[in-house]
């Protein structure tokens, strides 16, 4: 991996630029328990990048570290060629990193607009003074980035539930939904934990069809967790894989296929 | 036959009304789509502007006179607008239907030799490119949506915008070859080929001259007073000759304003926000819509129910008294605006109906109880009769002359006479010029002094002048005794049930009527829901016994109703099975326009129609089935022969 170039492109064309985040020998520890040994990856720009494993393996965990919310004990996050210090969430979000969440975080009661709306509040200026007033500058600020808002919504083509309450929706759009909500913060890296669990086979290809779409238009890399194999093998231009924590393997989805110990770890060691 | 020429000054081709209005109308609104959340909205001057651009584009791509350009996509203002840049450039515009596979389009493509075509999105740039090889004539490709496309090989393929951008920007060099061209057309050019959906056999090109859109845009326009003020959705595919006359004949003639939904899924809600003042649809919408209000209305609290089940018995009894402005007393005059107030105003607002002044549904024969709902409501619901051939408009019912059973009046230039054999002809300035390159068809459709056969079966009643159309006049045949067989005019009292979506008739020829009955998953689920009865697919509701005995009994009603019918009461069914899967038009078994393809039909599902006539309990069977995205894969299923009660003619009994 070390000695790639500086960026190259894929075989159906698209650039993957440097590196942009860098994990380097990140442990994290609740107790006495070791989530996550010694692990070094990296991500590069525009790439979709995903974290695979068993259950318990570590990768939701892992996702929590780069999005900010959990401190590794050991390690150094590295991002666009700094390192990046301890750190808010909303810090982190402010620095252009957005996610979804494996069990839906929506505001149930808001509708899909509404919700939609909420991830653009990193790019909103205006105080509550302001807001409270509406007219002037809070208006100007509310109408560019419900226009915002409004592609994203037509991109993922949730024109017909836009004014719908988000508990009266299917699981599979509350997901196309949540997508919308961090793909309005115009993030330039979007974590999605575990974006297909839960989800018909239907349901599965339009969310495939979405993640690449997403990444095809905006150049946004992507980095996505989820243990649905076929799925992440289709999608991703590089695999790492985790169980009990470590990292058993790292590169793209045929060398990761074809890697024992990923084998072993999947589908239990081989009896003759 | 003499044809009609344009009064003096009169504009002559689609491209010269367009000029027209935007000096008459330049600043009204000529076209509205959803986009964004917001309606954007074009006046008739921005839409010359726009078209103008585009045609230059064309110019500057070297379109010829005479190029078929294919336009495929959802109904959205760019398209139309592509249709009338084509015209201004002396070519020809073919809509398609979008929903076509990639085979389909191919055949019409080749047909035509189209050499453009002018797309919505991806799926439809993925279906031309993926039949490219088969079209020796076609060279490129022109996309509205650029969503996913941005890495496909460009050499033959564009961007609108950019093509409108070029022809901005090399106006002087064809600007005047433009004009030229479009001096030259006249009331005899070809203003658009439309394919017919194909009941039988291949699709055929119907080429309609600017005289058959405009003398036919100008008569209906007035017969039903259509202002320039009025608004219209435009949602039913481009590719029906309908969509071309209400959109494009219609709003250039009466300069009105054409509004298109967001995406189809979005349709009903956009429906209320326009608030259209002049509607078509199919009987099938306006049946969804009814099946919707009153499943709704099954959860309602009791009192509303209440409130609603008496003022819509009101409604019914006065409703179309009052819409034909016939008398009424005062007291009931009194609770009908009671009634306008509190339900159906409301009612009409949910179903954006609120506006609509002329309303229109064709196509089908449409139930009775639907029909009169919504007039009872006070909405002008009117039917018309008409095909491709004749520019749409054959018969049409007038305001305050409309009735369920028939299918109007004459519209205005047009002339009817009905054949021996029961077959309608029409002669009127709408008339095709011609199947394209299918001189053969042409004589057999339409004969040296202009009448056209319809194909339909019919008779004017005495008295009103109505058109009553009884079956499709190649499919009313014999029974074995020689009684008449009129399949559809049964399949039609079947379909006016809730519980039953589709139905095909047998028995030309035979000595018994037996039936094929698809039923409503929308309606039957809903009461197997209500009833707390399981099921796991349509196959299994399908043959549920209860679902089964309801059949039965719709069956045996339709079969009472026949039978007063001196000339038909031969076609009541005797048996019937309930089919394992919908007929459907990507299996072949309908038309794209969700007509009947009997002869397909009889030969897939021969093994049931002899399991209907030899006697057998049971059939099993295994069908092969097309799924959207073309896979293909097969269903098996035993179905159950059911015996129907059938009637004497009671009138004959009486007689003897």
């Amino acid at each position: 991996m070390k000695d790639q170039p500086e960026s190259y492109e894929t075989a159906d064309g698209r650039t993957i630029g440097p590196v942009v985040m860098e994990m380097k020998n990140i442990t994290l520890r609740f107790g006495g328990v070791e989530a996550i040994k010694d692990i070094s990856f990296d991500i590069r720009e525009g790439e979709i990048r995903a974290i695979i494993g068993p259950n318990g393996a570590g990768k939701s965990s892992m996702l929590n570290v780069i999005s900010g919310f959990y401190v590794p004990q050991e390690g150094e996050v590295w991002y666009k060629g700094a390192r990046r210090p301890q750190m808010k969430p909303f810090q982190v979000a402010q620095q252009g990193i957005a996610r979804t969440f494996q069990n839906i975080a929506l505001f149930e009661g808001m509708s899909v607009l509404d919700n939609v709306m909420t991830g653009r509040l990193t790019h909103m200026q205006t105080g509550l003074f302001w807001q409270s007033l509406w007219k002037g500058r809070a208006e100007r600020e509310e109408v560019e980035n419900r226009e915002v808002a409004e592609k994203i919504i037509d991109f993922l083509e949730i024109q017909a539930i836009r004014k719908t309450p988000v508990s009266r929706l299917s699981y599979g759009l509350k997901k196309r939904v949540e997508l919308a909500r961090a793909l309005a913060a115009e993030p330039s890296i979007l974590l999605l934990d575990e974006p297909m669990a839960g989800m018909n086979v239907e349901e599965k290809e339009d969310m495939s069809r979405f993640i690449l779409d997403v990444n095809d238009e905006f150049g946004t890399t992507i980095a996505l967790i989820e243990h649905d194999m076929g799925v992440v093998m289709d999608l991703s231009d590089r695999v790492v894989v985790m169980d009990y924590g470590k990292k058993i393997g790292d590169g793209t989805p045929h060398e990761v296929r074809n890697n024992q110990e990923v084998i072993d770890a999947y589908l239990g060691v081989a009896h003759d | 036959m003499t044809l009609i020429q344009a009064p003096s000054g009169q504009p002559q081709s689609v491209p010269a009304l367009l000029r027209r209005n935007a000096v008459m109308f330049g600043d009204a609104p000529a076209y509205r789509e959803k986009e964004y959340g917001i309606w954007q909205s074009w006046s008739w001057s921005q839409t010359l502007d726009e078209v103008e651009a585009l045609a230059l584009g064309f110019m500057d791509l070297e379109i010829n006179e005479g190029d078929f350009v294919a336009i495929i996509g959802r109904n959205r203002p760019y398209l139309y607008w592509a249709m009338m840049a084509a015209e201004m450039c002396g070519a020809v515009p073919v809509p398609l239907y979008q929903d076509a596979n990639a085979e389909e389009m191919a055949y019409v493509m080749n047909h035509c030799g189209a050499r453009f075509a002018i797309v919505g999105d991806q799926e439809q740039v993925d279906k031309i490119i993926e039949v490219k090889d088969e079209l020796p004539e076609f060279q490129y490709m022109i996309y509205l949506d650029p969503r996913g496309l941005r890495k496909y090989d460009h050499s033959h393929l564009e961007q609108y915008e950019t093509v409108q951008e070029r022809g901005r920007a090399n106006r002087d060099k064809h600007l005047d070859e433009m004009k030229a061209r479009e001096a030259k057309l006249n009331y005899d050019s070809t203003g658009v080929m439309l394919y017919t959906s194909g009941t039988t056999g291949k699709p055929k090109g119907v080429v309609l001259s600017n005289r058959n859109i405009i003398e036919t845009a100008k008569s209906s326009s007035e017969f039903d007073h259509l202002r320039q003020t009025d608004d219209i959705l435009a949602y039913l595919p481009m590719a029906w000759v309908g969509d071309f006359i209400f959109s494009v004949g219609q709003a250039l003639w009466t300069g009105f304003c054409t509004n298109c939904p967001e995406s189809a899924d979005t349709m009903h809600v956009d429906l209320r926000e326009i608030g259209p003042t002049y509607y078509f649809a199919p009987p099938r919408v306006f049946e969804t819509q009814l099946t919707n209000v009153m499943i709704r209305m099954e959860d309602a609290s009791r009192f509303k129910k209440w409130l609603f089940d008496r003022f819509m018995a009101l409604a019914r009894r006065v409703g179309p008294d009052i819409l034909d402005g016939k008398q009424v007393s005062q007291w009931d005059r009194f609770k009908y605006n009671l009634g306008e107030l509190f339900i159906y105003g409301p009612l009409k607002n949910t179903l954006g109906f609120s506006r609509v002044r002329v309303g229109y549904t064709a196509g089908e024969a449409i139930g009775p109880e639907i029909f009169d709902f919504y007039r009872s409501l006070g909405i002008n619901l009117k039917q018309l009769y008409g095909q491709t051939e004749a520019t749409v408009f054959i018969t049409a019912q007038p305001d305050g002359e409309v009735r369920s059973d028939t299918v109007g009046v004459k519209c205005p230039g047009v002339e009817l006479k009905i054949a021996e054999n029961g077959e309608v002809f029409y002669r009127s300035p709408g008339v095709f010029v011609e199947y394209y390159k299918n001189p053969e068809s042409t004589r057999d459709t339409k004969d040296a002094e202009g009448w056209v056969a319809t194909g339909d079966a019919g008779f004017i009643e005495e008295g009103s002048g109505h058109l009553r159309i009884i079956d499709r006049a190649k499919d009313v045949g014999k029974m074995a005794d020689g009684s008449l067989f009129a399949p559809k005019y049964v399949e039609n009292k079947l379909k006016f049930y809730p519980n039953i979506l589709e139905a095909v008739v047998f028995g030309n020829g035979r000595a018994e009527c037996t039936a094929f009955i698809n039923i409503d998953l929308t309606a039957v689920g809903n009461w197997a829901e209500r009833n707390n009865i399981g099921y796991a697919s349509y196959q299994e509701l399908a043959r549920h016994p209860q679902v089964m005995g309801q059949i039965q009994d719709h069956v045996e009603a339709v079969n009472r109703s026949v039978a007063e019918d001196e000339m038909l009461s031969g076609c009541q069914i005797h048996r019937f099975v309930v089919l394992h899967k919908e007929l459907d038009a990507d299996d072949g078994e309908l038309t794209r326009t969700r007509k009947v393809r009997r002869k397909i039909i009889g030969e897939k599902y021969a093994d049931i129609i002899a399991a209907l006539y030899d006697g057998s309990q049971n059939v099993s069977t295994e069908t092969e089935v097309t799924y959207e995205d073309g896979r293909k894969g097969s269903i098996k299923a035993t179905l159950e022969v059911r015996e129907a009660k059938v009637f004497a003619d009671t009138r004959k009994m009486a007689a003897e």
